[in-house]
C-alpha cells in the first residue's frame, strides 16, 4: 500500500525513513502541534517549496536541465490568482479561472523554451531561461494596472479561506478550525498530492527515460528516444507543479509581488534546497526545503539565545549576534554542500549501505 | 543479388574541422556477421557512428534495406531497426540491469521468453538483475550492452568492439553469445581488434584504414592468406596463437 502511494521508490534507509515521517506527521499536524500563526506560516511555506524544490528537482536531478525559470512559473501561477480574485472578485470560478489561465500560460511558454532552445548546450538553455525569466519579472512590474507593479497585488479570497471563517462551533483539540486553518490544509493536501504526483513520474518508465537522458543523451537517443521531445515533456510537467505551487502560496498569503515570486534569490534558494536535500531523489526535496525554511525562519531567534547565554564570554556574543545569522546560513550551507557532496539524502542512504 | 541490408557508398564525415572518412563503400548482406576490422584510428567507430546518425554524413549516403537513411535522426534511425552497442559499453550506470534492459523494449515491458534466452548467453545478468548496473564488473557491464541491444528482434546490430579490454573467458563467452545470436538468423556489423575473436565469427569482412575501405570480401579467405593479413593489418595469426 505505501509502496504503491510512493510507487515503489521507498526511502532505503531506516534514517531517511524516521525522518520523512517526522517531516510528514510534524506538517500534517502543525496547526494542532504548533499552534500560533507564525508557526503555521512556516509549515505552508514549507509544503509549498517542497513542491517547488520537488518539481524543480523533476529537471535539474532527473533530467539534468539546468533552468533559471523556475520562479517564472512559480510567479505565473501567484499572478494568475491574483490577478484573477483583484479583477474578478473573491470567488470559487475566479480561482478556478486564474489557475486555468496559469496553466495555460506556463504550458505555452514551457514547450516554446523547450522547442526552440533544448537541442542547444545546457549552457546556453540556462542562459536563455535566465533571459526569459529576467524579461518576465521586467514586464510584471512594468505592467503596473494588471500586475500592481512593485507594490504587487493583495486580494480576498474566498470566505471559507479567510481567518474569520469557523468550520465548526466548537474548537477541536483546543484549536477553533478557523479560515486560515482550513487553507493550511488544502495547501498541505495539495503539496502532498502534489508530491506523489512527482514520485509518480520519475519511476514511470518516462522517468527512467528523463534518468537515461541524463547520463548520456547520446546513448538514449541511439536507443530510439527523441531527446528533445523528452526534455520538453519534463519542463512542462515541472513549470505545471511549479505553477501550482505558485497557485497555493498566493492563497495562502492572499498576496502576490515580484519579491515574493519572481525574486532571483527565491530561484537560488530551490537551487539550494535541492543540491543540499540531494539532487535526483525526490526525498531530498523534502529534506532541503524543511531544513532551509526553518534555518531562515528560526536561526534567528536561535541565536540571539545563544548570543544572550554567552554574554560572559569576549568575542562570542557579537559573532552569535541574531544580526549575523546570514553568515552563519552561508557557513552551513558551505559546509553541508563539503560533507555532502551527493546531498543530504545520498548521506543517509549511503551510511546504510556500510553499516 | 538481392538488396544488401545496409550500404554505405562514398560515405565522408567531418567531425569539426577534422574529415574522418573519406569515401567509405561498405556493403552488409542479410543475415550472418560482417566482420569491420582496422588498426586503431582507422574510421570504425566513426562509421558506425555514422550509420547512426550521431555524427552526419557530410556525402554520400547511407541505405538501409533500400531505404535512404543518410540525413535520418539517431531515434529515427534506431527506430527503424537498429541496435546499437557503443565502444566503452554505454549502459546507463544509474538505473538498475533491469530498467536498463526495459528501457531497450520498444513496448515497454521485456518479453519473457527472450529475457529467458538472454539470461542462457550471461547468467550474470539474471543474478544481478535489480542491482545498479554501475555496480557490474567490466566484463558484465558489457554482458548488459549487448542484452540491452539483443533484448528484442533487430534486423541489424552494430557492435563497437565487444572484447576490448576483457578477460579470455568473458571473450570466450561473448564469442558463444554471438555465435547463437547468429545462428538465430541475426545480421551483425562487428568491430573488432581481436582477430582470433573476428576470424571464430566473421563471415564477411571489410578492412579499413585511413578512412576507407580498403579490404572486402570472405572472412576465410583473410583468414587463411597470412601476407593479406600482414599487408591490411600488420599483423600475422600465428602471433595471435
Amino acid at each position: 500500500m505505501i509502496a504503491r502511494l510512493l510507487s515503489g521508490d521507498l526511502p532505503r534507509s531506516h534514517a531517511l525513513t524516521v525522518v520523512l515521517v517526522i517531516v510528514l506527521v510534524s506538517l500534517a499536524g502543525a496547526p494542532f502541534l504548533f499552534p500560533g500563526s507564525q508557526s503555521l506560516n512556516v509549515a505552508a511555506k514549507i509544503c509549498v517549496f517542497i513542491v517547488l524544490a520537488a518539481s524543480y528537482d523533476l529537471l535539474l536531478g532527473y533530467t539534468g536541465i539546468v533552468s533559471f525559470a523556475h520562479t517564472m512559473f512559480y510567479g505565473i501561477g501567484g499572478y494568475g490568482i491574483a490577478i484573477a480574485m483583484h479583477g474578478i472578485g473573491a470567488n470559487w470560478g475566479a480561482m478556478g479561472v486564474g489557475i486555468a489561465l496559469a496553466l495555460l500560460v506556463s504550458l505555452i511558454l514551457a514547450v516554446v523554451i523547450g522547442l526552440f532552445s533544448l537541442r542547444v548546450r545546457a549552457i546556453f538553455f540556462a542562459m536563455i531561461t535566465l533571459a526569459v525569466a529576467s524579461a518576465f519579472a521586467v514586464l510584471a512590474s512594468q505592467l503596473r494596472d494588471i500586475t500592481g507593479g512593485e507594490d504587487g497585488r493583495s486580494y480576498s479570497v474566498p470566505a471559507m479561506f479567510r481567518p474569520s471563517f469557523r468550520l465548526f462551533e466548537q474548537p477541536v483539540l483546543g484549536v477553533s478550525i478557523t479560515g486560515r486553518i482550513l487553507t493550511y490544509y488544502i495547501v498541505f493536501t495539495s503539496s502532498l498530492l502534489l508530491f506523489l504526483a512527482a514520485l509518480r513520474i520519475v519511476n514511470s518508465p518516462f522517468g527512467r527515460v528523463l534518468q537515461a537522458i541524463r547520463e548520456n543523451e547520446f546513448r538514449a537517443e541511439a536507443l530510439g528516444y527523441r531527446v528533445v521531445v523528452y526534455r520538453t515533456v519534463a519542463s512542462v510537467l515541472s513549470a505545471g507543479m511549479a505553477t501550482l505551487a505558485g497557485v497555493l502560496m498566493a492563497l495562502w498569503l492572499r498576496y502576490t509581488g515580484p519579491d515574493t515570486t519572481l525574486s532571483f534569490a527565491i530561484m537560488i534558494d530551490i537551487l539550494l534546497m535541492v543540491v543540499i536535500g540531494g539532487m535526483g531523489t525526490l526525498y531530498g526535496a523534502v529534506l532541503g526545503a524543511t531544513i532551509f525554511i526553518l534555518a531562515q525562519n528560526y536561526l534567528q531567534v536561535v541565536m540571539g539565545k545563544l548570543s544572550a547565554a554567552t554574554s560572559g564570554i569576549p568575542l562570542l556574543p557579537q559573532l552569535l549576534h541574531p544580526d549575523r545569522w546570514l553568515l552563519w546560513l552561508g557557513i552551513l550551507f558551505v559546509l553541508s554542500v563539503y560533507f555532502f557532496p551527493t546531498g543530504i539524502v545520498g548521506r543517509l542512504r549511503s551510511g546504510r549501505l556500510k553499516a | 543479388m538481392t538488396t544488401p541490408l545496409l550500404s554505405l557508398s562514398g560515405v565522408h564525415t567531418h567531425v569539426g574541422r577534422y574529415h574522418i572518412l573519406h569515401g567509405v563503400d561498405l556493403v552488409v548482406p542479410v543475415g550472418g556477421v560482417t566482420m569491420l576490422l582496422g588498426r586503431n584510428g582507422a574510421g570504425k567507430t566513426s562509421t558506425l557512428r555514422t550509420i547512426m546518425g550521431l555524427w552526419r554524413a557530410s556525402a554520400g549516403s547511407v541505405t538501409l534495406a533500400g531505404e535512404d537513411v543518410t540525413q535520418a535522426a539517431t531515434p529515427a534511425i534506431a527506430r527503424s531497426g537498429l541496435a546499437y552497442v557503443p565502444e566503452n559499453m554505454g549502459i546507463f550506470a544509474d538505473l538498475t540491469v533491469r530498467e536498463n534492459l526495459v528501457l531497450a523494449a520498444r513496448s515497454g515491458e521485456i518479453d519473457a521468453d527472450r529475457l529467458k534466452w538472454v539470461f542462457g548467453l550471461f547468467p550474470a545478468l539474471e543474478k544481478f538483475f535489480s542491482l545498479a548496473a554501475g555496480a557490474l564488473s567490466g566484463g558484465q557491464k558489457q554482458m548488459l550492452a549487448i542484452a540491452r541491444a539483443i533484448i528484442e528482434p533487430r534486423r541489424l546490430y552494430l557492435v563497437d568492439e565487444p572484447t576490448k579490454g576483457l578477460a579470455p573467458a568473458i571473450v570466450a563467452n561473448m564469442i558463444a553469445a554471438f555465435r547463437e545470436l547468429k545462428a538465430s538468423g541475426a545480421t551483425i556489423l562487428l568491430v573488432e581488434q581481436n582477430f582470433a575473436a573476428a576470424r571464430a565469427l566473421g563471415d564477411t569482412v571489410a578492412v579499413m584504414d585511413d578512412g576507407r575501405i580498403v579490404h572486402a570480401g570472405a572472412m576465410a579467405e583473410l583468414a587463411d592468406d597470412a601476407e593479406l593479413q600482414h599487408r591490411l593489418l600488420g599483423l600475422s595469426l600465428a602471433k595471435h596463437q
